[in-house]
């Protein structure tokens, strides 16, 4: 009983995971430059790699596989900043400028013109 | 000096741990070799003098396991803000840089808030200079969140520099 309870919860979480990853995907595809894109990719480092990450531990039970599992979150958790930071600041030093909310009114006033 | 030999202990008992949970061979050979092989790393970086308080900082274990739960809400709380926004037929982003200040004095407390923004879906950091973070945010209303400098009094509380 209690084994289809964890697999609910389970699957839950992976689905969950998958979701927001295919978002994710999405957003990096919807969004106008490259900071935006950066924002949606996020979700995919955080909310993403953890939902399934736990839904897997749960699969996995009091194992070595769960312990290495959490491992792996540990370290993404830790290592995705600093990729992310250092993604976009050679975006800023290689003079990629944002664009701002004030350019994105501008953009309507244009198209709706 | 005393401090550097904890901070060797730890080291070595933080790799050890790492090598158990990655290993899963307990034969006494395989974990002598397993042994032997964190000691030659402990005594590598003594000799690169890289053990110290900013590679592996044991002062804030403690209190970091009230900052890093509240860190994990606050992440749930922003994906869930992005996610909305990316679903959101009219993409209502509006694209924000601003400069935070991190009242953190040391480089260690600079680099988790840093981190800490970045981890939040919604913020990134881009620059760190002069004690000032340069942010680009998603939406205008993050920004507001960030300036109201909640993350920065608990980074700047967990390592200590509250005094």
């Amino acid at each position: 009983m209690s084994g289809t309870i964890i697999d609910i919860l389970s699957w839950a979480l992976i689905i969950l995971g998958a979701f927001s990853l295919i978002t994710g995907a999405v957003g990096v595809l919807r969004f106008p430059d490259v900071y935006t894109r950066m924002h949606a990719a996020s979700i995919t480092d955080t909310l993403g790699a953890g939902t399934i990450i736990l839904g897997l531990i749960l699969q996995a039970g009091l194992t070595l596989v769960a312990a290495k599992l959490l491992l792996i979150l540990v370290f993404i958790f830790f290592t995705s900043p600093a990729s992310s930071f250092a993604l976009a600041h050679a975006a800023l030093s290689s003079g990629v400028e944002p664009i701002l909310d004030a350019d994105l009114r501008e953009d309507d006033k244009e198209s709706s013109s | 000096m005393g401090n550097r030999i904890i901070h060797s202990i730890s080291l070595g008992t933080v790799l050890f741990a790492v090598w158990l949970v990655l290993s899963g061979h307990y034969t006494f050979f395989i974990t002598t070799l397993g042994i032997l092989s964190c000691a030659l790393v402990v005594s590598i970086m003594q000799r690169m003098d890289l053990i110290d308080h900013e590679g592996h900082p044991i002062h804030l274990t403690w209190r970091a396991f009230t900052y890093i739960p509240w860190l994990i809400i606050e992440i749930i709380k922003a994906n869930i803000d992005v996610l909305k926004l990316i679903l959101s037929p009219s993409l209502p982003a509006t694209p924000t840089l601003l400069r935070v200040k991190a009242s953190q004095t040391s480089d260690l407390g600079q680099v988790i808030y840093a981190n800490s923004i970045t981890l939040t879906p919604g913020t990134i950091s881009v620059d760190v200079a002069n004690g000032e973070i340069l942010v680009h945010a998603l939406t205008r209303s993050g920004a507001e969140d960030l300036m109201d400098g909640e993350m920065d009094r608990r980074v700047t509380r967990m390592v200590g520099e509250d005094k």
